[in-house]
């Protein structure tokens, strides 16, 4: 039912340019409300996965939906509610800035274009709105592309790299843009390899690598199981690291900067707490330590042993074999 | 962006309503409204204005005119009318096509070196629609050129020799109202063989996705027609090369009114016009857009 459908739905997405595999089998679901994060390095594929979802290229195989109905099958019946970008946004430079979002909403013909003034406001464009796009700034062309995606009025924005060439004030208010558009509703698709965009904002996320899904699922879920890690410092480190290396459940342990970090289960540091007041260590502190999405990607993303995890499970498994934090 | 939060607090996103898909009118007058605003269009628009201007300054200048071998070249000097006819001629078999490949080479083309054709396709104008509008604005500019070049040619004879009668291929001498139809008229059956070049354009434009190979390679086609036409032993297909229809508009300029080239022209340019819109159209539609 289209209705009850995810904004976006794809399913053994596959695009091949000849020995090019470029989208290997992917699969992953954005649902209503998400602020969902595409991670990947450059190349993995994060490009070619929103262009076949905008119906501008066509799957080898598997197919995408968006609210249940397929670009591919339906045209752009398929995009009604759904804008964006994908690579830098595009424009006609010969134009102002307005006659382009005039064009493009002559192309909409859904009352887009009693929104132009509105949406020229909401990024600050209207003042250089006669200007040639030709003589834009990168930062403005990428305000342009947030104006043309909003004429649409989407329920969900596919938003590639949108931050992408921006100064940090750019940063800054695209981050705070994205964030109001959640905030009224607004499901969104952000491509991106600005993990501390992608933190901040997102709350589920798919990291891809090679064309592949290495992780899809929620970005707390994927931090705890990176592995809990712990800083204790202690009125005596040297007696409190052969404690903790005793410890049932505690793994990793190692001694560095007047401290000691480990990887442990909850309730097996409520116990570790215990030893250390039974051997007379002072606990001085004890802190969680969450593996940070820049650490998590890398280790999902890079051949660090030969082979890039494939799921959340090998990511807990290759978060117990190295202190979190140590890189 | 920085005073976002104080801008309208209208809901951006809407609900969700009964879809409207553009209308193909409206992406045709915006490929118009986009024409317009390209300098390159005016450089075409500009050779169909002042080559018919330099074809007047200079007969006006010259004391004596060669007849040649055409009923319309002793007549420069004695009806304006004869110029924007003697101009269909000269203009018909290079000059015109050339101005109309400009365009037609360019109009898909252009859009994937901007990497324009990615947002235009992801609004409410599906892809027929959008090469329906770019069709037909090549089209436009290709019947603005030559009606144009007609209109410049027409008024600068008439001005310089006058609007008097004139005497068509068939001896017949016509009013100066009935030539003016006339003229109209042969530039207007022109347009068949010109629609098919420009046809020709919009397949390349598609294929090559490079105006400068589109627009030549357009140019080169009609050469190379030109050069088949010439080939000795090739004369049972002359009457099937679409440059050969350059010239279907003579018939008009009898009496009686020979329609039989002019309807030879059409089915033929339909030959070459039909086959080239419906692969651009069926590559337009498949395409990836994987650039820009």
């Amino acid at each position: 039912m289209p209705g009850d459908a995810p904004p976006v739905r794809a399913r053994g997405l596959v695009k091949r340019y000849g020995e090019i595999l470029a989208v290997d089998d992917i699969d992953l679901t954005v649902r209503v409300g998400d602020v969902y994060g595409f991670l990947g390095p450059n190349g993995a594929g994060k490009t070619t996965t929103l262009r076949m979802a905008l119906g501008l290229i066509t799957p080898t195989a598997g197919a995408v939906e968006l609210f249940g109905r397929n670009p591919m099958r339906e045209g752009v019946r398929a995009l009604d509610g759904v804008a964006g970008f994908v690579e830098a946004p595009r424009f006609y430079p010969y134009l102002g800035g307005r006659k382009n979002l005039e064009l493009l909403a002559a192309l909409d013909a859904n009352g887009a274009a009693a929104r132009i003034d509105e949406v020229l406001e909401i990024v600050e464009l209207a003042p250089r709105a006669g200007h040639r796009v030709g003589g834009y700034s990168h930062g403005m062309r990428q305000r342009l592309g947030i104006a043309a995606a909003l004429l649409r009025s989407p329920r969900l924005l596919i938003l590639d790299e949108p931050a992408t060439g921006l100064d940090p004030a750019g940063m800054r208010d695209m981050r705070t843009l994205i964030r109001r558009l959640a905030g009224e509703g607004i499901t969104v698709l952000l491509s991106s390899h600005q993990l501390p965009e992608v933190q901040e904002l997102c709350d589920r996320v798919a990291i891809v690598d090679k064309g592949r899904v290495v992780y899809e699922g929620a970005l707390a879920d994927l931090r705890r199981q990176g592995g809990a890690g712990y800083r204790l410092r202690t009125t005596d480190d040297e007696r409190a690291l052969a404690i903790v290396r005793g410890q049932r459940g505690v793994e990793a342990a190692v001694l560095s900067e007047n401290s000691v970090g480990f990887h442990a289960e909850e309730r097996d540091v409520g116990a570790l707490s215990l030893a250390l007041g039974q051997a007379g260590v002072g606990i001085l502190s004890l802190t969680p330590e969450l593996a940070t999405l820049e650490d998590l990607f890398f280790r999902l993303t890079e051949d660090g042993n030969g082979a890039s995890a494939t799921h959340a499970g090998e990511l807990a498994s290759a978060g117990a074999e190295q202190p979190v934090g140590a890189s | 962006m920085s005073s976002i939060g104080a801008v309208s607090r209208e809901p951006l996103a809407a609900p969700r309503g009964h879809f409207r898909r553009a209308a193909t009118a409206t992406a045709y007058r915006w490929e118009l409204r986009k024409l317009v605003s390209q300098k390159r269009t005016y450089l075409g628009l500009g050779l169909g204005v002042i080559l018919p201007l330099i074809f007047v300054a200079v007969q006006s200048l010259r004391q004596h005119h060669d007849h040649g071998d055409n009923i319309f070249f002793p007549q420069i000097t004695q009806s304006g009318l004869a110029t924007p006819v003697l101009m269909l001629l000269f203009l018909s078999v290079f000059m015109l096509p050339v101005i109309a490949s400009l365009v037609a080479g360019d109009i898909v083309a252009a859009e994937d070196g901007n990497g324009t054709l990615k947002t235009i396709l992801t609004r409410s104008a599906d892809r027929g629609q959008i090469f329906a509008a770019k069709v037909l604005a090549a089209l436009t500019y290709a019947t603005i050129a030559v009606f144009l070049s007609a209109a410049v040619g027409t008024a600068a004879g008439v001005a310089a020799w006058g609007f008097n009668r004139i005497i068509t291929f068939s001896g017949t001498v016509v009013s100066p109202s009935e030539g003016l139809l006339l003229v109209f008229a042969a530039n207007a059956c022109y347009l068949i063989p010109l629609f098919a070049v420009a046809s020709i354009g919009v397949l390349l434009s598609t294929v090559t996705r490079n105006s400068a190979a589109a627009v030549v390679g357009t140019i080169g086609v009609t050469i190379l027609i030109l050069v088949i036409a010439q080939i000795p032993g090739l004369e049972g297909i002359k009457p099937y090369l679409l440059t050969e229809q350059y010239e279907a508009w003579h018939g008009l300029l009898r009496t009686p009114t020979n329609w039989a080239p002019i309807g030879h022209s059409a089915w033929v340019c339909a030959l070459y016009a039909v086959p080239a819109l419906v692969a651009g159209y069926l590559v337009f539609l498949r395409r990836d857009v994987a650039g820009g």
